[in-house]
């Protein structure tokens, strides 16, 4: 599922992984996303302070909302899982 | 990984040889460490001789399962290991899993072929409410899906053991994770002890018992070899064996990822010390072992795979273990419904 990059929790400016903010220059607010960045994959947002994180995020869900920071609620299942914030909805793999 | 060596060049490969292979008698404590300490030139000799043992005591099919967590977070045990438990600064939220969900995701595991799906609860023990949830669960996929059940809900009591038994629940995991000596270090919320008891309820009931191990947690070769005697000492039916991954927020977050070869030493020396136990790859095979290490393991002991994603992690497509399995040409265990 690629999911609306203005929505959904697993896009934003916060890191998926550890909860930070990405650095300025890899953000604008929210409003697109930046332009060095693939369209399908989140993983790569937020340039090398999050290089770490991003290796990680291909082997786990996101636990941090990417349009608020918010702590997610993450199921997983044998063959999928999704990740609901309280404010920016439910995203599923 | 090319074999590069051969079991004569080293005694206690040759020991195991007779011992293991031919007697069907697993390795005693002194032998084990003596396996994980071997040289890395013996590792491919080692995996071997462990996946002759394999074939020979437990046959070439392979055993697929999938695990679910119908309760994620906040448990009270302070697992040093474990982002679920409530005690860390973990990132990882509670949540229950509906009874919809749980038999939808038991179909997607039964199509992959497994025959085993387990139900995982991040709790010391079960509740009436949990158990009550347990019995639905399991009522709706016997009725739905063709797969045996299996539970893992931390610590039992007796009533709760024979309630399981009589529902259907074919096998129960609970973990020993770590040697006796090293427990303490890891788990200060209950003692080895009460693990034991759990286990061994499990056995009288007539369950299967799966008791797995999680290495790479800090312990030293020597515990290692411990934990394979203790773990053989309590004959389980089968045997997770995980690798940490190291998971924000816990007392563990920062220990070192095991090393690829010591990895697959426990692999040979684990099938060394248990002859007939199912040998299951679980968690963090992946980071520790990648795709080639996943491949060596199959071929040097281990005969069982948890398939597709963890309880809080992700792992391996479940296609691309299949195929591996296909490319090894290594039948998937069939159904055999035994309870």
């Amino acid at each position: 599922m690629i999911p609306n990059r203005l929505t959904s929790p697993i896009t934003g400016g916060f890191c998926g992984h550890c909860g930070e903010l990405y650095p300025q220059e890899t953000f604008d607010g929210g409003s697109a996303p930046p332009s060095n960045v693939p369209q399908t994959c989140d993983v790569h947002v937020g340039g090398a302070a999050h290089r770490e994180c991003a290796v990680r995020l291909q082997l786990e869900p996101p636990r941090y909302c990417g349009q608020c920071g918010r702590r997610l609620k993450v199921q997983v299942s044998p063959h999928a899982w999704s990740a609901s914030c309280s404010r920016h909805g439910t995203a599923i793999s | 990984m090319a074999t590069t060596s051969h079991t004569t060049d080293y005694p206690i490969l040759e020991t195991a040889r007779q011992q293991v292979l031919e007697d069907g008698i697993g390795l005693t404590e002194a032998q084990l460490v003596e396996v994980l300490r071997l040289p890395d030139p013996a590792v491919p000799a080692a995996l071997e001789l462990a996946h002759q043992v394999r074939l020979k005591h437990c046959g070439e099919d392979v055993e697929v399962e999938g695990i679910i967590s119908i309760k994620t977070g906040g448990c009270p045990e302070d697992c040093h290991f474990c982002s679920q438990s409530g005690l860390f600064d973990s990132p990882v939220r509670g949540v229950w899993l509906d009874i919809p969900e749980l038999v939808k995701a038991a179909k997607e595991t039964a199509a992959t072929g497994a025959t085993e799906f387990c139900i995982v609860a991040a709790v010391r023990g079960p509740d009436i409410k949990l158990m009550n949830q347990i019995k639905f669960a399991v009522d709706r996929i016997n009725e739905e899906v063709d797969i045996n059940i299996a539970c893992s809900l931390g610590m039992l009591t007796r009533h709760q053991v024979d309630q399981l038994a009589s529902w259907g629940v074919h096998r129960y995991n609970h973990n020993l994770e770590t040697a006796r000596s090293y427990f303490p270090q890891v788990v200060t919320t209950h003692s080895y002890e009460e693990r034991l008891e759990t286990c061994a309820m499990v056995k009288d009931a007539g369950m299967e018992l799966c008791c797995g191990a999680l290495i790479g947690m800090g312990e030293s070769l020597e515990q290692r070899a411990e934990l394979a005697a203790q773990l053989a000492a309590l004959e389980p039916h089968e045997v997770p064996l995980n690798f940490l991954n190291p998971r924000p927020g816990t007392p563990l977050e920062n220990q070192q990822l095991m090393d690829g070869k010591d990895a697959l030493r426990a692999i040979a020396a684990f099938r060394l010390a248990m002859p007939r136990t199912v040998l299951r790859y679980a968690g963090g095979r992946e980071l520790t072992l990648g795709d080639l290490g996943t491949r060596e393991g199959l071929l040097g002991g281990i005969n069982a795979v948890i398939v597709g994603n963890y309880l809080t992690t992700l792992g391996r497509p479940a296609t691309a273990d299949l195929n591996l399995l296909v490319d090894l040409n290594m039948p998937i265990k069939e159904l055999q419904k035994t309870l």
